[in-house]
């Protein structure tokens, strides 16, 4: 029987994995440690219910509601002056929780500090979006549709960003094969000349190693060798003995040699 | 009144050449062979040096054109991607016989590198291509090299356009 793989996630993985190696954790540092970063969190506190807080690597990470993103990102840009909003995307957790996790990273330009906001939500949630505050998330959130079918509420143009518009599947799903589904594998050949050429054209040629013995134009068989573009069933009759010149290559398990008795 | 009388038929070397049609238009072809403005990635930069003037292609009589119809050749020249093989495949389309195909690098020859959903797997999916020009990229003497060979390419090929396309799709 073939082994099962678990088909919610098809990324590939490590083949050997250490049993006992446990993945380093950042240290999470209380939010007291750092003044500015105490006070952000009051006001976000203020404004919206804080589910987690702490400082990673220096910078805030607040885990909020999805409903209250564009609240606690308001009052982030209003009253605490962080003015950027640097990156926007979503992380795959769905084989592990069923949920999709996506980051909001904040720039303070006069402080230089950063934050993160982190919200969960389920697969057919919809987010709401946050151009109206930052007018990056006009791609951003695109993206996010795009990559991963995240559906973005009151966004002005939401439309696939990368894939083409009739692309079918969100590429960076962990369910989504890195060589692409059946859909992805004949796009090209569908949309330009048609289904009906899927047979003339052939399926994608994925193997690196591929090696045709019959294909007498590019493999040469060692032993077998035919002249080149030679009839294929040539390949298997023909019969050339490897004949090593005494010149170069030299038999020594033939010639005079002594055996230790032991070591020395 | 000319002054003395030209007689073309004793006069040692002859003014005239005797040839066939088919080399003579492959002559032509092959020595004004003009590749379309097309870039795709990085093998693009090299296509780029190898028309700008310390490599020269212009002396080969390799001159781009910026529209599908002045072109002969179409160099692809990177790594093409599923969304975009539908305006490759129409620039194409859009150039005049006769034309030729030169496929650029190892992405535009096997999808290279890119082993994904997202790559064409080989240009040769979708259009015919002459010359496959392996490289990582290739240096613009291995592109001017390619031109050479397609040049000799041209120069055994009918002037018949049906026998062409017999002799390509062979």
């Amino acid at each position: 029987m073939r082994k099962y793989t678990p088909k919610d996630n098809v990324q590939a993985k490590a083949k050997y994995t250490d049993r006992f190696w446990v993945a380093p954790q950042v240290p999470r540092l209380p939010v007291e440690e750092d003044a500015h970063f105490a006070a952000v969190l009051e006001k976000i506190k203020g404004a919206v219910e804080v589910l987690d807080a702490y400082i990673e690597i220096g910078q805030l990470v607040i885990h909020i509601r999805p409903e209250q993103n564009i609240d606690a990102l308001r009052t982030l840009k209003e009253e605490c002056g962080y003015a950027m909003c640097s990156e926007l995307s979503a992380v795959d957790y769905l084989a592990q929780d069923g949920e999709f996790e996506i980051f909001y990273q904040m720039l303070n330009l006069d402080e230089a500090k950063r934050v993160r906001f982190l919200t969960r939500i389920k697969e057919n949630q919809a987010i709401e979006s946050i151009v109206p505050l930052y007018a990056m998330a006009k791609f951003a959130e695109r993206e996010m549709y795009d990559m991963f079918g995240i559906v973005v509420n009151n966004h002005p143009y939401l439309k696939r960003i990368i894939m083409p518009d009739d692309w079918e599947g969100h590429p960076l799903r962990k369910t989504y094969p890195l060589e692409g589904d059946e859909f992805a594998s004949w796009y090209e050949v569908d949309k330009i000349f048609g289904k009906e050429y899927r047979d003339i054209i052939g399926p994608e040629l994925r193997d690196p190693a591929r090696i045709d013995r019959y294909d007498t134009q590019r493999f040469a068989r060692i032993g077998h060798e035919v002249p080149f573009g030679a009839d294929p069933e040539l390949v298997d009759e023909t019969e050339t003995p490897i004949e090593y010149s005494s010149d170069f290559l030299v038999d020594y398990n033939k010639g005079p040699h002594k055996v230790l008795d032991k070591r020395k | 009144m000319a002054q003395h009388q030209v007689n073309y038929a004793s006069s040692g070397g002859l003014p005239v050449a005797l040839t066939t049609v088919d080399k003579l238009l492959n002559w032509g072809r092959s020595n004004s062979l003009w590749p379309l403005t097309y870039g795709l990635a990085c093998c693009a930069i090299e296509m780029m040096a190898s028309g700008a003037s310390r490599f020269d292609f212009d002396r080969m009589g390799v001159i781009f054109r910026a529209s599908p119809r002045q072109a002969d050749v179409m160099i692809l020249a990177g790594t093409l991607s599923k969304k975009h093989a539908e305006f490759a495949r129409r620039l194409y389309d859009q150039m005049a016989e006769p034309k030729w195909v030169i496929s650029m690098g190892s992405c535009a020859n096997t999808g290279g590198m890119f082993n994904t959903y997202a790559t064409v797997q080989g240009v040769d999916r979708i259009i015919p291509v002459d010359i496959y020009l392996p490289g990582c990229a290739p240096r613009p003497e291995t592109l001017q090299y390619a031109m050479m060979m397609l040049q000799k390419k041209i120069r055994r090929e009918s002037a018949d356009m049906k026998k062409r396309k017999l002799q390509r799709f062979v």
